[in-house]
């Protein structure tokens, strides 16, 4: 298939960016959208021309590195990661927006990668159980009811790839933020630091300049691993007994 | 570096004149008892005293299990910890895309299981060739791994009773394997990411993301700091420590195609290679079976689909060669069931190296399946009928889901298609107990050490070792290391640091100035095919001379036609891809050798001329029982054996039919 692609090039954070058009040929729609994007840069590369940058690494979905706001969608018009989202989602012909996820907190580092460098603060903050190596009880010491430990597991899903903050009309954190409280939270072994927890990640967040959440509810619909947006609500639960 | 024009076409016949040198051998594991060595090491490793730690500076390079552990342990015992990893985060490494499992010795099923059968399986595993005591340490300290990961809140399936779900996996007997659905090294991961953001916050851990190690710097014989870019801004650094910990992970996208993420690379384990740390067993890759197979040309990179689908699927080809018909289209008696009918006992259970490798020739023989030819048909069919759509939808929902994601087809309707693809590398830098290589001060962790998968790792032990290495292994014995070594500071203006810094510098310029006429990904595309086709699932010694020949002619292109737009002082993806190619080509070189050199067949090492009657791999102990340990020259490298000794554990022929 034949598409047109108009892509978000920017040189860095402090310059500039514009949409950019290009025409691409040949595209199997066997091919994932990396993959067709791999084809432009080739083009590109042979041109002499800067291939466009964009984040990725495993390419199966789970690394969460890759991620593009695709027609005004995070990940594209179908619920995955760029990775895993093929070219027969698309029709000859089409043309196609690509930019980068659009959020206060992720200043862009060049054309469609940007410094999601804030997630891995908010975590520092508070998104761990201080267990020292070498200072575990026997795993079976603590029986943990299995549904709680498939609620924690549901929730520690979350890829990080920053596809609810990119959704997000305020660009808030909050799904993303919600997902490790409610995983640690839910286990026996994340109790003892129950409230510093979630009042640290909390406020973590909101130093970092992420949005307020108005329940829009655009995060879970956009998040690719299905991270509930009834954790947001046990977030709530956890600040206010905080 | 030879790429001189001279040797286009025809390996330089110095490299392949290989030498043989002193033997090496591991002087660190304690004499006496398998089972008190450890204990034994422990103690009489050296301490060093927790108000000194925090004047040592330990870097550790790469974030996945062995280096987020390693680096978290080591902070959270007091050391100043300078960390880097080429991801924009440390929790994108590529041990959060394992799927199955880990192992431990729990014993939890009352099954028999125990440290010394856990032992057995993975020596034996591994076709013997890997070092006993490591072994033996790693089946003692899966226990301990468990309760740590418990412990961080790592959410393990679980048992209505609230205890440990556990599972089995391929090649054993008992059910040791524990699990978080099919995402357990993305929990594993995201805990030790967890411990080490813990470690960041409090400032004992100094990270630097998106930023590649380029090179080491060794200074009197001992490891002192790493060059490295950022890749943001294209500023290459040297960075000082008292000791450097590579954990760097496998070298399998030397392929091109494999199972691993797109980014993961060689070089940091190239570059130390060079600089004195011997590189063992390189020809030793794994294959894994049950992969989706690639589409077109535009492939660009391959994507596992986990093996218990061979308990259930039966696995044909036409028996025509070029039959294109669809596969509903061909009657059950042209059909070749080729697993159940050359192994009649084990069927399509056959071990993971025995399955690849005859897909590979039913292939070759051109009745392969789907674009190119280069697939079998994985059927359900069968299973379908015997067991109900839902009893196949709850076993494997979501395998069929990505199958049908990836290829558009759906797998309770048409057969899948699978073909093999690399996956895992047992060879890596040489280590000895303590994992420390031959460059005193650098330690290898991980899939990036060669120390205890031998020729062939079991499924689920790949978590179980890099967990082992980072919280347990290694902690110590690093202690041992920094107490006992006078470290003095090294001077900022040392010319070594200067000389080191502009090798990597005009490297860099080097690609950059060729502006020649093709990409990185089409150079290192026919490295992979290459490879793939003469050191791949099988390899003999036409086809690994011819390799060798090639690869030099290759290279030499390279520098004449490579093109890569842009400056080194920015971000450049497209300089990041040249630059891991060049060291690619030299280790595609090396592991050609390698395989050529060990004339026997092992683990996941298959030499057509060294096979039984019935076509199987024989190895021949009493030429190769010895892990091949290779020095850097610059020309022809140098061989240094080390013996293995079997005390526990007796070699066996393997047979399955």
């Amino acid at each position: 298939m034949n598409l047109t692609l108009r892509i978000w090039r920017q040189q860095g954070p402090d310059t500039p960016g514009e949409m950019t058009v290009y025409q691409v040929s040949g595209i199997s729609e066997d091919m994932s959208f990396l993959e067709m994007l791999d084809t432009l840069n080739e083009e590109l590369i042979l041109r002499g021309e800067r291939p466009v940058a964009f984040d990725h690494d495993c390419r199966e979905g789970i690394c969460g590195a890759c991620g593009m706001v695709i027609n005004g969608q995070a990940h594209g018009p179908e619920r995955t990661t760029t990775c895993q989202l093929h070219m027969r989602h698309f029709n000859d012909g089409d043309t196609i927006d690509v930019e980068p996820w659009r959020a206060g907190a992720f200043p862009v580092v060049r054309d469609l990668v940007v410094d999601r460098s804030a997630l891995d603060r908010i975590i520092g903050s508070g998104g761990y159980i201080t267990a020292p190596t070498g200072s575990a009880p026997e795993a079976h010491a603590t029986a943990v009811p299995k549904e709680a430990a498939d609620l924690a597991f549901e929730h520690a899903e979350c890829i990080g790839c920053g596809a609810c903050v990119a959704a997000c009309p305020n660009g808030s954190a909050m799904l993303f933020t919600a997902a490790k409280v409610v995983h640690l939270n839910v286990l026996p072994q994340g109790a003892p630091e129950r409230a510093s927890r979630v009042r640290n990640m909390v406020g973590a967040m909101d130093a970092e300049g992420f949005g307020g959440c108005t329940n829009t509810g655009e995060c879970a619909t956009a998040c690719p691993k299905g991270i509930p947006l009834t954790g947001i609500a046990r977030l709530n639960r956890e600040f206010l007994r905080s | 570096m030879n790429h001189d024009d001279a040797n286009a076409g025809e390996a330089p016949m110095s490299y392949l004149d290989y030498t043989v040198g002193a033997p090496v051998a591991d002087t660190r594991a304690p004499a006496g008892p398998i089972e008190q060595r450890w204990d034994q090491r422990r103690f009489e490793a050296k301490l060093v005293n927790p108000a000194n730690r925090r004047k040592h500076t330990v870097i550790v390079v790469g974030t996945g299990l062995a280096g987020g552990a390693a680096g978290a342990t080591l902070a959270e015992q007091g050391y100043h910890v300078v960390q880097f990893c080429f991801q924009d985060s440390p929790r994108r490494a590529h041990s959060i895309a394992a799927q199955g499992g880990i192992n431990a010795a729990k014993n939890y099923r009352n099954d028999g299981d125990s440290i010394r059968r856990l032992f057995y399986d993975t020596v034996k595993g591994g076709d013997f060739r890997a070092r006993e005591s490591n072994v033996h340490r790693l089946a003692q300290v899966s226990v301990e791994i468990i309760d740590q990961c418990v412990a961080q809140g790592v959410p393990f399936a679980r048992e209505y009773g609230g205890l440990l779900d556990t599972r089995s996996f391929g090649g054993v007997q008992v059910s040791r394997t524990f699990y978080a659905r099919g995402q357990t090294g993305q929990q594993l991961l995201l805990g030790a990411y967890q411990a080490l953001s813990r470690q960041i916050a409090a400032g004992n851990v100094e990270l630097h993301a998106r930023t590649e190690m380029l090179d080491l710097i060794v200074i009197d014989g001992r490891a002192r700091g790493i060059v490295a870019r950022n890749l943001v801004t294209g500023e290459i650094r040297t960075h000082l420590a008292d000791a450097v910990v590579l954990a760097t992970g496998g070298y399998g996208n030397v392929f091109y195609l494999s199972t691993n993420a797109k980014n993961s690379n060689a070089t940091a384990i190239w570059r130390a290679h060079r600089r004195g740390a011997y590189f063992a067993n390189p020809c030793f890759t794994q294959i894994h079976p049950t992969c989706i197979p690639r589409s077109g040309d535009h492939q660009s990179k391959l994507t596992l689909m986990s093996e218990s689908l061979r308990n259930d699927g039966r696995i044909w080809v036409p028996k025509a060669k070029g039959d294109t018909r669809p596969p509903g289209q061909i009657p059950e008696d042209e059909r070749d069931y080729y697993l159940e009918r050359i192994y009649p006992a084990f069927g399509n259970l056959v071990p993971r190296d025995i399955a690849s490798r005859a897909a590979k020739v039913v292939c070759d023989e051109g009745r392969g399946v789907g674009p190119g030819g280069q697939g079998v048909y994985l059927d359900f069919a069968d299973a379908i009928a015997r067991l109900g759509r839902d009893a196949v939808e709850a076993k494997y929902g979501n395998l069929f889901e990505m199958y049908e994601r990836i290829t558009a087809e759906d797998p309770y309707r048409v057969p899948m298609r699978i073909y093999p693809a690399i996956h895992y590398t047992m060879g890596g830098l040489w280590v000895d107990y303590d994992l420390q290589t031959t460059i005193p001060g650098l330690f290898a962790i991980g899939e990036a050490n060669f120390s205890d998968h031998g020729a062939n790792r079991l499924g689920a032990s790949a978590l179980m070792q890099g967990l082992a290495d980072g919280y347990f292994v290694l902690p110590p014995t690093l202690n041992d290391y920094l107490g006992r070594t006078p470290l003095p500071p090294v001077p900022d203006d040392h010319p070594q640091l200067a000389e080191v810094e502009a090798e990597v510098t005009d490297r860099l310029h080097l690609i950059l100035a060729v502006d020649g006429d093709r990409t990185p990904d089409s150079f290192h595309r026919e490295l992979g095919e290459l490879l793939w086709d003469n050191c791949g699932m099988a390899r003999d010694e036409a086809g690994l001379r011819r390799a060798l020949a090639r690869i030099p002619a290759l290279r030499e292109e390279f520098w004449r036609r490579i093109k890569v737009p842009g400056t080194g002082a920015e971000f450049n993806q497209a300089l990041e891809k040249a630059n891991r190619l060049v060291d690619y080509f030299e280790l595609a070189e090396l592991m050609c050798l390698d395989a050529l050199h060990r004339g026997e067949s092992c683990g996941g090492h298959f030499r057509t001329e060294s096979a039984t009657p019935d076509g199987e791999a024989a190895r021949r102990d009493e030429e190769f029982s010895y892990a091949a340990a290779w020095e850097y020259t610059g020309d022809a490298p140098v061989l240094h054996k080390e013996e293995l000794v079997f005390e526990h554990v007796h070699p066996t022929q393997r047979s399955y039919a």
